[in-house]
């Protein structure tokens, strides 16, 4: 750790040629930062998380978590993806989840020491998911699921938290629980977070800083410095609208679709975006 | 002749013996089939030991070799097609329709004991021989360790993928491994069984288990001990008739093993977790620290 910013992104640039998903990339994520990563489907978020967890190389540009190049299965780094079905008879149980985030990358069968029961145990009282750990994890609700999803991910105790929509098909309370537990669990350990969403408003009341990614180009800053209708008509290169109200931020641009689909407000679709790109 | 007087006998041993080898690495593939969603890979490869033994039988006389050699081969072939699920289950069903065909022509231009080709889809245990014995052993040997190492790694990859990635497992080449382990599992368990009845054995046991318990380590265990019992209690059975298949018995166990955990599954269930939590959804209280 010492003095080194927990992710360090250099002119770093993902996919060749016409493929080229962005480039010219520019980030330096101090550590304990809340950083929110947005724009729309396909512009690169969930790579960004990939090149992190060292499963992808950037064509181009250097890239350093804490100092060094990234690796595959850091144990530096918590992984927590969006929510998904699990069989419903799967025979696997809550607490077999959160222990994969122990041992299970390790060789072997995971015999039930006490050590490791009692570290399973400590972090799935943490996350408040005591009393349904012990049921199988097809028949949790996403809120719980995604509270053992934490779970998983703290118990490597990571320096870096990497968050891909683990909001995703979450109603508004859990989205509320979810966040604050993530938040909570940086400001007693000082860990880093990056937090993949396509909607801002669950984690504005945590949020730094925000990386916006568009069709290749990038903004970087406080939300209130990026989600202006100014700086990201500029970035989509279209005109872009940016409504608050009650608290909340809605960003109308042409090409989401997560807007509610009623078609008020939508642009045509927008063509595909220049060649040229231009940064933050 | 009585139960006893069979037991002292060698070829009763050796059946035994291999059924038990079997069993083991069935029961222990057989809960990864069920959560991997590859049951039809399972069947897929069976058939093709099918096409294996035949041309086994045709070039060198020797059905075994030839079905494990053709396991080798369906393994990399489905591995080489589609590892992701939904391509998978067609690329199985493409190479188990042609290599069926391959088997059918192989086995017209054999002209040995036609009993061969049958024992082959309906298993043969009886006829295993010392050298046979042995090398069924070292394969079952050989799943039993590779599963034991892979346990861990091959449960995260099967279950959770994408974190499992995330933490540095191989998930691809995990995929690919297991699809060997598999294909070599599914030729041995078609000595016991035949190739048409090798499901009886690699998923019966394991959906049973599954029906008893929540805990990976507890499914695996009940699936091995189920596919004992069926295997060898299936062999025992087999020696008081002598014009029934032994793979009949086999099957008709594994099945009413099913069957009662089946109906007894949602009661041992509810016992052991103490209340049943059906899709209660109860996190939306505040953040407990």
């Amino acid at each position: 750790m010492a003095d080194a910013p927990a992710i360090r992104i250099e002119q770093a640039a993902v996919g060749y040629g016409e493929r080229r998903i962005w480039e010219g990339l520019d980030l330096t994520v101090p550590a304990g930062e809340f950083l929110a990563v947005l724009g729309p489907n396909g512009a690169g978020k969930t790579t960004l998380l990939k090149v992190v967890l060292g499963l992808e190389r950037p064509s181009a540009g250097t890239v350093e978590i804490e100092g060094r190049a990234p690796r595959r299965g850091s144990k530096r780094i918590g992984y927590i993806p969006q929510q998904r079905a699990f069989d419903r008879d799967l025979p696997v149980r809550g607490r077999d989840l959160v222990r994969f985030g122990l041992d299970g990358h390790r060789p072997g069968v995971p015999l039930a020491r006490r050590e490791s029961r009692r570290r399973v145990d400590e972090v799935i009282r943490a996350v408040g998911a005591t009393a349904f750990a012990g049921a199988p994890v097809g028949r949790l609700s996403g809120g719980e699921q995604q509270r053992l999803r934490i779970a998983q991910a703290l118990l490597g105790d990571p320096a870096i938290l990497l968050c891909d929509e683990p909001l995703l098909s979450l109603d508004a309370a859990h989205q509320r629980v979810i966040t604050a537990l993530i938040d909570q669990r940086r400001r007693q350990a000082g860990t880093t977070v990056v937090f993949v969403t396509h909607d801002i408003n669950p984690v504005l009341p945590y949020v730094d800083r925000v990386l916006y990614l568009v069709g290749g180009r990038f903004a970087v800053g406080s939300p209130a410095e990026i989600l202006t209708a100014e700086r990201l008509s500029a970035l989509y290169g279209t005109a872009v609208d940016v409504l608050r109200a009650g608290g909340r931020v809605v960003v109308v641009s042409p090409d989401d679709d997560e807007l509610g689909g009623t078609g008020d407000g939508h642009h045509p679709p927008a063509v595909s975006p220049p060649a040229t790109w231009e940064g933050g | 002749m009585s139960l006893t007087q069979y037991l002292g006998l060698p070829f009763a041993q050796h059946a035994l013996l291999a059924a038990a080898l079997v069993a083991v690495a069935c029961g222990l593939i057989g809960p990864f089939v069920i959560t991997r969603g590859m049951a039809f890979a399972v069947h897929g490869t069976s058939e093709l030991a099918f096409t294996g033994a035949a041309a086994g039988l045709l070039l060198a006389n020797n059905a075994i070799a030839g079905a494990l050699v053709g396991a080798v081969v369906v393994g990399g072939l489905i591995g080489a097609m589609g590892v992701r699920e939904r391509e998978r289950d067609s690329s199985i069903g493409v190479i188990l329709a042609a290599g069926m065909g391959l088997g059918v022509l192989l086995l017209s231009f054999y002209h040995g004991f036609a009993t061969e080709a049958t024992n082959i889809l309906f298993g043969d245990i009886f006829g295993v021989s010392g050298g046979q014995l042995l090398l069924l052993g070292v394969i079952a040997v050989g799943v039993t360790v590779a599963m034991t190492a892979l346990y861990r790694p091959l449960l995260f990859a099967s279950v959770d993928p994408e974190v499992a990635v995330a933490r540095g497992v191989p998930v691809r080449l995990l995929g690919i491994v297991f699809l060997f382990i598999l294909a070599f599992t599914v030729t041995e368990a078609a000595q016991v069984v035949g190739t048409l009845l090798v499901l009886s054995l690699a998923i019966t046991p394991a959906a049973a288990a599954h029906r008893l318990a929540d805990s990976p380590l507890v499914v695996a265990a009940l699936a091995v001990v189920f596919a004992l019992i069926s295997a060898d209690g299936g062999l025992l059975a087999s020696f008081e008739s002598s014009s029934v298949k032994p793979s009949v018995f086999v099957v008709a166990i594994s099945f009413a093993i099913y069957l009662v955990a089946r109906v007894a599954g949602p009661w041992v269930k509810s016992s052991r977790r103490g209340v049943a939590p059906d899709g209660g959804d109860t996190a939306a209280g505040e953040v407990t620290a």
